[in-house]
């Protein structure tokens, strides 16, 4: 093992960090507004084939990338219809949509099972690229790595020191006494579940056209409930959610490298990794009940109807 | 007035004085032909005639003896999933890894069968299928564990613990249990005669697991209506505060939910493993275990509506077939259509505690102040 494999895999854990970051920042978002939706896996996957078809038959990867944030949103506002304006059961409602979302994913992608596209390239930044070590490690992913690490940067400034963001902490910890104060509630909360949706779109539209240039059914395989099990790890809060994006990506990595490491225990083993991890890591976070009732938005799950 | 969101329609829900009964029963059937026009919408826009493709999806898989058998032979794993589910549901547990312990039970009672079965003789029938509760009660025992002692929330614990047991299972057949006769394909030996579970029925493939999920089903009513454990679990489910102020044990509770469903889950694994597949290989489970959500929820976690709703979520797993093969439609349209079916159910269930009433607006109905 040479410091130049220790690279390519740094590298490449920021890869299969990036879905989960943007699935796990928009669900973040409308978590903190009160709105659980377990539907990410199934908005992931919408994401991925529509993003996939659409970047296919336009030729053009920011079309997919809008075409996918597009579906995410539409998705995700199904699940806003059901859950705040019609009251259903959250925790229902975002099964359904998983459910759906692999449905439906699986049987209008269909005709795109197997067709090659080509990924975002890598950035090339004069100079800084070329400099040993530190180009290939910082400066040589495609734009979409940077995107979400602005965008990291962007929800912890909006949450912590805007107005838009301290309105949408409050909704989500008392609806009532925002609801109270004049804050229209059920919109706020709507214009978190799409941000959510479209977040999860481009995860998805990231995993068929970048990290694996490909569609097949059900290609998500649990990354959305990972970036759901992150929200928790990282306490609802934009840089933990980061550090543990990265921490699974690393985790996802390291199992294709580790034949080379050394290590040799059958492949089905080591792909259990990211599921067994994300076990332990809720289970870590949990253990002291203080870490979750100080920092779970306090409404969170809980349906608010304004008009009684 | 002025407090409330703006609303742009002219209806509003309004909560009842008290739940209709009426939409009680009517949800679930209403969310079944909404899904079914959906359905012909769909087919319509594939081109295909709609009342042929019906005939196709709905009448052509059941109108023989075979069919009918085949329509009970897949209800059986979706009825013994959901009504362990429904269980779990009632009580506030949210076991979604029901396809990990349906395949923890195939394992576990594969393995018997595989390695004790023909030592076994007239007794390797029922130690199979306890064994095949026993694994899918462990692999439950795991969210159980984490829940009750850690607050871990069950959700995800029993997702994750679905890719891991897949992920056990496709080891065990490419690895130590391969049939070493066979053709290197994944596969493990076929079980011992004595170990596979016989069709009730000539012509057909449904086994005694239909019988055994049809008493379950029965038990699980008694359970939840004459028991004190079944009570106490309604109880924590609707009303957690009361019922931890009334003494009930919320740790209690979670396991025994854990524990039916898990133990139900994988008697379900078995069934399949045993009946008709008859070994263990990378798949035994075309989705059962996460249907089986589905099916809980449209037969309003009621076990007499879970049984009629296994049905018809099997009535939707052979026409997705049936499709497959005479319309060149793909098997994933069932998929979709299960999943509208549980949007429509949660959309239907909305109107049993509330309904829609016309609003007649103010003259200047003020919009949500910002």
């Amino acid at each position: 093992m040479n410091l130049a494999t220790w690279v390519t895999i740094a590298a490449s854990a920021v890869g299969a960090a990036t879905p989960l970051l943007f699935a796990a920042l928009g669900e973040l978002v409308t978590e903190r507004a009160g709105v659980l939706n377990l539907g990410v896996e199934g908005m992931m996957l919408v994401g991925a084939m529509s993003g996939f078809a659409v970047g296919v038959t336009s030729g053009s990867l920011w079309l997919a990338y809008l075409a996918a944030a597009m579906a995410g949103i539409l998705i995700a506002l199904l699940f806003g219809v059901l859950t705040l304006s019609l009251q259903t059961n959250q925790v229902a409602t975002g099964l359904a949509l998983t459910l759906f979302g692999v449905g439906l994913s699986a049987f209008a992608g269909r005709s795109f099972v197997g067709l090659p596209i080509h990924p975002l390239p890598a950035l090339h930044i004069p100079l800084l690229t070329g400099l040993p070590l530190i180009g290939p490690l910082l400066f040589h992913y495609d734009l979409l790595v940077y995107l979400s690490l602005i965008l990291c940067a962007l929800i912890a400034w909006v949450l912590k020191r805007t107005r838009v963001g301290l309105r949408l902490r409050a909704v989500g910890e008392s609806p009532a006494m925002a609801h109270a104060l004049g804050e229209p509630v059920t919109r706020i909360r709507y214009l978190a579940v799409l941000f959510g949706g479209a977040m999860s779109g481009i995860a998805g539209a990231y995993l068929s056209t970048s990290l694996t240039p490909m569609w097949t059914e059900g290609m998500s395989a649990g990354r959305g409930w990972i970036a759901l099990a992150l929200v928790v790890f990282g306490t609802w809060k934009p840089w933990r959610v980061l550090a543990g994006a990265y921490l699974f990506g690393t985790v996802t990595v390291l199992q294709l490298y580790a034949q080379g490491l050394g290590v040799h225990v059958p492949s089905e083993f080591l792909s259990m990794l990211p599921y067994a991890a994300t076990i332990v890591v809720l289970v870590v976070i949990c253990r002291d009940p203080k870490t979750i009732l100080l920092n779970q938005p306090a409404s969170l799950g809980r349906s608010f109807h304004p008009g009684y | 007035m002025a407090l409330f969101d703006h609303n742009p329609w002219p209806l509003r829900l309004e909560r009842r004085q008290k739940p209709s009964a009426a939409m009680r029963i009517c949800s679930s059937p209403l969310a079944a032909l909404a899904m079914l026009a959906t359905g012909l919408l769909v087919f319509a826009a594939l081109g295909k005639d709609p009342v042929a493709a019906f005939r196709v999806f709905f009448v052509e898989p059941v109108s023989s003896v075979y069919g009918l058998g085949e329509l009970l032979l897949k209800a059986t794993p979706l009825m013994l999933c959901a009504l362990g589910l429904a269980v779990c549901y009632r009580a506030n547990v949210w076991n979604i890894g029901a396809e990990g312990q349906l395949t923890l039970g195939a394992i576990a009672g594969g393995g018997v069968g595989l390695f004790c079965g023909a030592a076994l003789g007239h007794w390797a029938q029922p130690a199979v299928l306890a064994a095949g509760v026993l694994g899918g009660m462990a692999w439950a025992a795991i969210p159980a564990f984490l829940r009750s002692r850690f607050r871990t929330s069950e959700i995800f614990v029993s997702l994750m613990l679905v890719y891991i047991a897949q992920l056990l299972l496709s080891y065990l057949v490419h690895g130590p249990w391969r049939d070493p006769a066979g053709q290197n394909f994944p596969q493990s030996q076929p079980l011992p005669d004595n170990v596979l579970l016989p069709p009730l029925l000539e012509g057909t493939r449904v086994n005694v697991g239909f019988i055994i999920a049809l008493l379950l089903a029965a038990l699980s009513w008694w359970f939840g209506t004459a028991t004190a454990a079944g009570f106490r679990m309604r109880v924590g489910g609707l009303a957690p505060a009361a019922a931890a102020y009334a003494g009930i044990s919320e740790r209690r509770n979670i396991w025994l939910a854990l524990m039916i469903s898990g133990g139900a889950a994988g008697l379900a694994g078995i069934c399949e493993v045993a009946g008709p597949i008859g070994m263990l290989q990378p798949v035994v489970s075309p989705g059962y275990g996460f249907a089986a959500i589905i099916v809980a929820f449209v037969g309003r976690l009621h076990p007499l509506g879970v049984v009629l709703a296994s049905l018809l979520m099997s009535a939707l797993y052979l026409g997705g077939e049936s499709a497959q093969m005479e319309l060149q439609l793909p098997a994933s349209v069932s998929g979709l259509f299960q999943g509208a079916l549980l949007f429509y159910l949660l959309a239907a269930e909305l109107f049993i505690g509330f309904r829609l009433r016309r609003v007649r607006r103010a003259p200047a109905a003020p919009p949500a102040s910002a």
